[in-house]
């Protein structure tokens, strides 16, 4: 296994020889290019999810009006440009599968995590790079058949992401064949991926971290993607299950979820819950991780609370298994059982708030520096603390009853995951630009691609906190159908043409990646400096992440304005000079 | 594993029997890539088995098991299974002592023991479908009953093949007492096997 990975110090550049092209840009096992590989796969599929939130906000602003420029669209997906409802369903399934499984977590997990964790840790690689590299092509194959449904015949899943049963179990429910079931066999497959990159992290992480490189000198986001691996190896398994009993019920015919054959719909929920709660915070834990990174080094603070970050995170973990119940307080089920889940949930408040409090005790009095990393970043911990307080709101069962099913729900997910993860993600994908392409993104251009998202995000999903409260149901085709949302239309087409400014801005961030990979000003080995391990190493990285021994760690990675040192940072591999005088 | 690099610190102590032992090492990260697989793929039957239960106790024709499937002969794959379990730590541990020989051996009688058992398994479901005339689609019953032991037999499946791989390995000389890391982590998938059918056998057949 590891054997691969042995080397002679000091033979060449970085002790093995390049791999040739095939080995080195497609099937290649170095951490830092699967890193790379998730990035783009999941960017391209972004375009693809974007491109189908736009449609449907031009749907609900402007309902059964063709759309512009789409009337090239074959019938029945289109007639003449204009949506019809099956289609209009595919889009919202399709928008939130693509979103969630093959965008956040190909870039959070995937991307972040592949290139972040050995070279933080100081290692040479994942502990399997086979095992990696199978991943990410595992991976590729599951977005290959997603997209595959979109060419079936009736198109692809329409029974909501969630894709709950009867509707999903039976294909004359949704009129929707083949496509349901690429859709199960891509998440099962999908799932296969996941499992071997969460084995492979949570290996790295325990067995691979060079001399001095206690857990709790991790930096955050190490502990961040630790725990979500760990979430991600016990969450994928249920969903999975629940998948192949679908695909059961909807090929071989029995009866899991349909009542007539003795089923329990709710079953589906519960299973489907059960993955689906912590997989929200395997969506939002690596994102807080690159927002302790960033804040931390642009306030030039230690990060305030390290050992409570740690802990609130393993706190949010744990919790995130017994909260799945809130999902389903509509479900007819025991108001008592109902309370324990309202309580539970609410708790989860609690140590999502110290994390929040902690990045504000980190900026408190620090020396910021307002770059277009830390801008996101800060942007980050805003919205991320409107969604959660709407989380609040979710959470009480009286409340739930009420905004269950609307626009509320519609705007709270969007703020965690636009406004928390994808935020994040910006702010990751700047700071650590440099690194993984040896060039510095165009500030300018992310500091103008940052505004106009951030005030774009702003106008798409509040509003709908005001559609919600006035009873708005999410996943409907035409709101002028019911006069009670006819005198809220105003509100709707505000929403859809703020959506088409946040979609348009998006071409500034690919256009400031492509521009600044080819072009932009090349970067040091620490062009932020900042102290943890990646940055002691050339950017990008050689094959093998450092010439000659891997970095010996003498502290944790927030040394930020140290009375000990001249610079105002403190790398990991530097001895505290205090210390080193002390023992000198 | 053997092969491991001066240039990383880690592995500048001589290495003390308790660090062989322990997953949490460097040198033994097939061993914890192994054990967090297992755990995962108990999580797959966890949720199918809580499942299973969940239809059942909400059935209101459930069989009585003992008077579909038959218990002895089950009992009979449960021991041959159990046993495989004991022919496999010999073969273990034969080959941390460095006995070829005997470690072929029982791998052999394991692998053997693999096959009766997926045989007895096979004549059972031919049995439902021809005599009893079951099918997946029959009724929850069946539909449960053959995805559980249909899941738990395609992991022995796979685990006969595993273990077939180690074993031409050890013809061809490739296994050893300083290799035997291979052979303990294919141990560990193999347990798991009987882990899980004993929980299937109490949950499915017994009561």
């Amino acid at each position: 296994m590891s054997t691969a990975r042995a080397e002679v110090p000091g033979a060449g550049s970085t002790g093995r020889p390049q791999p040739g092209f095939v080995r080195r840009c497609i099937f290649s096992t170095d951490h830092k290019t699967i890193g790379k590989q998730f990035l783009f796969m999941a960017l391209f599929m972004m375009a693809i999810g974007g491109a189908m939130a736009m449609l449907m906000r031009w749907e609900l602003a402007f309902p059964e009006t063709p759309v512009p420029l789409m009337s090239w669209v074959p019938e029945p997906y289109m007639y003449g440009g204009a949506i019809p409802p099956n289609t209009y369903n595919s889009m919202f399934t399709m928008h939130a599968t693509i979103m969630i499984f093959f965008v956040i977590m190909p870039i959070l997990v995937g991307c972040f995590g592949n290139f972040l964790i050995p070279l933080m840790i100081g290692a040479r690689d994942m502990a399997f790079p086979v095992l990696n590299m199978l991943s990410f092509w595992v991976g590729a194959i599951a977005a290959v058949i997603l997209l595959a449904s979109f060419f079936v015949t009736g198109g692809p899943a329409a029974a909501g992401w969630t894709s709950y049963a009867p509707l999903s179990a039976v294909p004359i429910y949704t009129g929707v064949d083949w496509g349901q079931n690429l859709w199960c066999i891509s998440l099962i497959v999908l799932g296969i991926s996941s499992l071997m990159g969460s084995i492979n992290y949570i290996t790295t992480i325990i067995n691979m971290r060079t001399r001095g490189m206690t857990f709790f000198r991790l930096p955050l986001i190490i502990w961040a993607l630790f725990i979500t691996a760990i979430l991600l190896l016990f969450a994928l398994p249920v969903l999975s299950t629940a998948l192949v009993l679908l695909l059961f019920d909807r090929l071989a015919g029995t009866h899991f979820f349909l009542p007539q054959g003795g089923g329990e719909p709710l079953l589906w929920q519960h299973l489907f819950w059960f993955f689906g709660h912590p997989e929200v915070y395997i969506m939002i834990l690596p994102a807080m991780g690159i927002a302790s990174e960033v804040i931390s080094t642009f306030s030039r603070k230690p990060i305030f609370g390290y050992h409570a970050m740690a802990y609130a995170m393993g706190a949010i973990a744990f919790l995130s298994w017994i909260v799945w119940g809130h999902h389903m307080f509509q479900s007819g089920m025991n108001p008592a059982l109902g309370s324990g889940f309202m309580i539970t949930t609410m708790i989860i408040g609690v140590p999502s708030a110290i994390k929040v409090f902690n990045w504000l005790g980190t900026i408190y009095k620090g020396n910021i520096h307002y770059t277009a990393a830390m801008m996101n970043a800060l942007a980050f911990v805003a919205m991320f603390i409107i969604g959660g307080l709407s989380g609040i709101f979710m959470a009480c069962t009286p409340v739930d009853m009420y905004i269950h099913d609307t626009y509320f729900i519609v705007a709270h997910i969007h703020y965690v995951l636009f406004g928390g993860s994808l935020f994040a993600f910006f702010a990751g994908l700047i700071y650590w630009f440099p690194k993984m392409f040896g060039r510095m993104m165009n500030e300018t251009l992310a500091k103008v691609h940052f505004w106009i998202t951030l005030v774009a995000f702003n106008c798409t999903f509040f509003p709908m906190h005001i559609l919600g409260m006035n009873g708005h149901m999410r996943r409907i085709y035409n709101p002028l159908q019911y006069d009670f949302l006819k005198p809220l239309q105003p509100i709707n087409i505000f929403i859809s043409i703020s959506a088409f400014v946040l979609g348009a801005a998006q071409f500034i961030l690919l256009a400031n990646i492509i521009w600044s990979m080819a072009k932009g000003k090349r970067a040091g080995a620490n062009p932020w400096r900042a102290n943890s391990l990646e940055w002691t190493t050339s950017s990008p990285p050689v094959h093998g992440n450092w010439d000659g021994p891997l970095p010996v760690v003498h502290h944790g990675p927030y040394e930020y304005s140290s009375p000990f040192g001249e610079e105002d940072y403190l790398p990991q591999n530097v001895e505290t000079p205090a210390k080193a005088a002390v023992a000198g | 594993m053997s092969e491991v690099s001066t240039a990383q610190p880690h592995f500048d102590q001589p290495l003390a029997v308790e660090l062989l032992e322990s997953p949490l090492t460097p040198e033994n990260t097939g061993k914890l890539g192994m054990w967090l697989f297992l755990s995962a793929d108990a999580t797959i039957f966890g949720a199918a088995l809580v499942a299973y239960l969940a239809l059942r106790i909400g059935s209101t024709k459930w069989p009585v098991p003992a008077s579909v499937l038959s218990i002895p002969s089950t009992a009979v794959m449960t021991l041959i299974l159990i046993c495989s379990s004991m022919t496999m730590t010999e073969a273990l541990s034969a080959i941390r002592r460095g006995h070829q020989a005997r470690y072929r051996g029982f791998l052999t009688l394991t692998i053997v023991a693999g096959l009766v058992f997926l045989g007895l398994q096979a004549r059972e479901w031919n049995h439902l479908i021809a005599a009893e005339h079951l099918s997946i689609d029959t009724s929850l019953f069946s539909a449960t009953f053959f995805i559980l032991t249909g899941f738990h037999g395609c992991h022995v499946i796979a685990g006969v093949v595993y273990l077939g791989v180690l074993l031409i390995r050890g013809w061809s000389g490739k296994v050893s007492a300083a290799k035997s890391a291979a052979v303990e982590i294919a141990s560990l998938y193999w347990h798991f096997l009987d882990l899980v059918w004993i929980a299937i056998f109490t949950l499915v057949y017994l009561i």
